[in-house]
């Protein structure tokens, strides 16, 4: 990226660079979104509808996590992923897969946490008539996320929210490496140290617009959705 | 609606750029004062264009490149602390180590100069100075090669600044650009590469209060992170890249990097001492 | 694996007794539930026929004695559905709740639309097929939740206080289809509190107080000839304590 052009002249003419570092805040954060929903949502359902001891104590521990410091995560991932570390074999350290691990670990106990809490009060709520249908258990999960599946899907708009407004995890163990692990939140780290304000400002506004954009496509998916509901 | 998501993921990462690190690639530990000037955006095109070699830059203070290269996270490493560099050498983590290029350090000061040094060639008792007046002073205070240097600046002058400092010294533990941004906020002095300050965007009212003299001089040195220590290290394309730069083309190269016409880093690999 | 009665009824309770902590919800009832005409429970508020009927359909074990269906004892609801008094509508559209009954009844998904029309029509909803269940009026999701009950065809029908919180032209809607239903040689279990209601619809009364059967038997005898003054109390309209 030229640092003497504006923001606005790089997305006028589509800069390639620009567009690179969008492609891959995007394939980031919407990857971590993805695993983190496959792990937490059937786990915040299995908080939801199982009783054992300690689970009141599990219900806190889920919540508090989704508060876990990006940069403390990114400082776990990276001594893990090291060449000194125990999964140094994998070559992982510095690469968009070592991104998107820490932005998973961010996101999961999010999308775990508002999980529970929806299919909790949806399965309050329809306790009585599956009960009474004879809904086996695996049906009854199914159902609950189906039903509660646009409370869930604000679930998932808050992980990427959260995975695509974060630097600390990803600047640690993605480097920041030109044109290999520089997202949208790292280069405007970068340029805003370069002391380049306007241009920092100005992918600043990129970023939220995408986020916005985000969001809309979600909200026309759940519009689609309620006009096809049979 | 899930596995839809999840199925464009995957074929976005399957499609474009690997997720995990090329074939012929290397990292290199290097500063922020050297990615901050520009250099590399300048550099690597061409090496990589010769060699068809992606170097990836990992740009972090030299103390933290140094641990870095340590724990075999790199493949080459590439700083200004000669002192610091020798000693990674000698407890065996890096091959050896080439000069590459030096170039200065200069003082950055408000206009205003409140310690009254503009324009001295005389950077020990520029730094007396600000202690004596307690000008605000912005320290890099991450074992950088820029922090390392200014620290040996301040015991030069007789001043141990851990002990001696007061409110007017800002330790701020961050980059070099940072540094100047914050300097340029706050109105103070901060030492610099010049490098990083030709290619500073956000100066205010910031200008050269000192520079020229001898003891500001800056060298930058480069190694092989040892393989003996690291097996997964790329010996030969790091090799490759440790020789191109030391080389009568790699060193043109780094000479023609200018900004505004001036220009930035002086090679210096024929110098073996350096 | 025991196999499964054809039919759910008579169901027998045996010396039954619920408790809910300190408190005691039904105190050793013994009754029996034959198939015929509806049985209409009927009593003041709190003397425990929603809790008589969940025993019934399967949904509590009793905290002593035994309820067996057929004799057999932990039958699955599968020929037995329920109404509860405040049905809960899925998010789903009319047809989706009926629907959804269906398949988890296990009825194959070629007769599902058929089935839909048919008990659509049965509860007088046809035009509401594809409207979102939870913008249903309260009359009308009664009988949605009714359509949904008959769904799986059962032998056994338990409706908690149907028309409780419905209006006269409702009231006389959802008591036109009990009475098709029961026609149709379904057994329908009721519980009310309005005694017109039981008068009109009831062949068997079984008449609970304080947790405990006072009376049963036929409806036009106990109606005629209440047994027991708290029966006679109670038909006169006034406060039973």
């Amino acid at each position: 990226m030229q640092s003497d052009t504006s923001a606005l002249a790089l997305i006028l003419t589509a800069d390639p660079t620009l567009l690179a570092i969008v492609r891959l805040s995007l394939i980031v954060s919407l990857s971590a979104v993805a695993v983190a929903a496959l792990i937490g949502l059937p786990l915040g359902a299995l908080i939801a509808l199982t009783r054992f001891r300690g689970r009141e104590g599990v219900v806190v521990l889920l919540n508090a996590l989704m508060g876990l410091p990006p940069v403390v995560v990114g400082l776990a991932v990276y001594l893990l992923l090291s060449r000194s570390g125990p999964l140094g074999p994998l070559g992982l350290l510095f690469t968009p897969a070592a991104m998107i691990a820490a932005q998973t670990i961010l996101v999961t106990p999010i999308i775990a946490a508002l999980a529970r809490q929806t299919i909790e009060d949806l399965w309050t709520e329809y306790h009585d008539e599956l009960t009474a249908m004879n809904v086996g258990p695996l049906h009854r999960i199914a159902t609950l996320i189906w039903d509660g599946r646009f409370s869930l899907i604000v679930a998932l708009l808050a992980g990427f929210g959260r995975a695509a407004a974060e630097v600390g995890a990803i600047i640690i163990v993605g480097g920041n490496i030109d044109g290999f692990t520089r997202t949208m939140t790292t280069a405007i780290a970068l340029e805003t140290s370069k002391g380049d304000l306007p241009l920092a400002i100005g992918l600043g506004a990129v970023l939220i617009a995408i986020v916005i954009v985000v969001n809309a496509f979600a909200w026309m998916l759940r519009r689609a959705g309620e006009r096809l509901a049979r | 609606m899930l596995s839809r998501r999840l199925l464009v993921a995957i074929a976005a990462v399957a499609l474009t750029s690997p997720v995990v690190a090329q074939e012929k690639s290397i990292v290199v530990a290097s500063t922020t004062s050297t990615q901050d000037s520009g250099l590399f955006s300048y550099l690597l095109p061409i090496f990589k264009q010769k060699t068809g070699i992606d170097v990836k830059v990992v740009a972090q203070g030299t103390g933290q490149a140094l641990d870095t290269a340590r724990r075999g996270d790199a493949d080459v490493v590439f700083v200004h602390a000669k002192a610091a560099e020798e000693k990674f050498l000698s407890d065996g983590f890096g091959v050896k180590r080439f000069p590459v290029m030096y170039n200065d350090f200069v003082l950055i000061g408000p206009k205003g100069d409140p310690a009254g040094i503009k324009g001295s060639k005389d950077i020990v008792a520029s730094l007396k100075a600000i202690k004596d007046k307690a000008a605000p002073f912005i320290s890099r205070g991450d074992r950088s090669g820029t922090h390392t240097a200014e620290i040996a600046l301040w015991n030069v002058a007789g001043i141990d600044i851990e002990h001696d400092k007061g409110d007017w010294y800002k330790s701020i533990g961050q980059s070099m650009g940072a540094a100047l941004n914050a300097a340029s906020a706050s109105d103070a002095y901060v030492l610099a590469d010049r490098g990083t300050w030709l290619a500073f965007k956000n100066r205010g009212e910031l200008v050269i209060a000192v520079e020229g003299d001898k003891r500001l001089f800056n060298q930058y040195g480069v190694m092989l992170i040892n393989p003996d220590k690291h097996p997964a290290v790329k010996k030969q394309l790091g090799q490759q890249f440790i020789d191109w730069l030391v080389s009568p083309e790699g060193q043109n190269v780094i000479a023609g990097y200018k900004i505004n016409g001036e220009q930035l880093f002086y090679p210096n690999a024929g110098s073996p001492d350096a | 694996m025991m196999r499964a009665p054809p039919s759910d009824l008579p169901i027998r309770f045996g010396d039954v007794t619920v408790s809910a902590g300190a408190v005691t919800v039904l105190d050793r009832v013994s009754l029996a539930i034959q198939p015929g005409a509806p049985t209409v429970l009927i009593g003041p508020n709190g003397a425990g026929k929603t809790t008589l009927l969940r025993l019934a359909m399967g949904l509590i074990p009793p905290s002593r004695g035994h309820v067996t269906w057929d004799g057999v004892a932990g039958v699955p609801p599968i020929k037995r559905a329920i109404v509860f008094q405040r049905p809960v509508m899925l998010r789903r559209s009319v047809a989706g709740n009926i629907r959804y009954a269906l398949a988890a009844a296990d009825i194959p998904r070629e007769r599902h639309d058929a089935r839909i029309a048919e008990l659509l029509a049965l509860v007088g909803l046809p035009d509401l097929a594809s409207r979102p269940a939870r913008r249903l009026s309260g009359g009308e999701q009664q009988r949605l939740a009714l359509a949904r009950a008959l769904a799986r065809d059962p032998t056994v029908l338990f409706l908690d206080e149907p028309t409780a919180s419905l209006d006269p032209a409702s009231t006389k809607a959802v008591e036109d289809i009990v009475r098709a239903i029961a026609a149709r040689g379904i057994k329908v279990v009721m519980a009310t509190h309005d005694l017109g209601e039981a008068r009109r619809l009831a062949g068997d009364i079984v008449f609970l107080h304080r947790g405990r059967v006072v009376e049963s038997g036929d409806a036009q005898a106990f109606f005629r000839s209440p047994q027991t003054g708290e029966a006679k109390t109670f038909i006169a309209g006034e406060l039973l304590l």
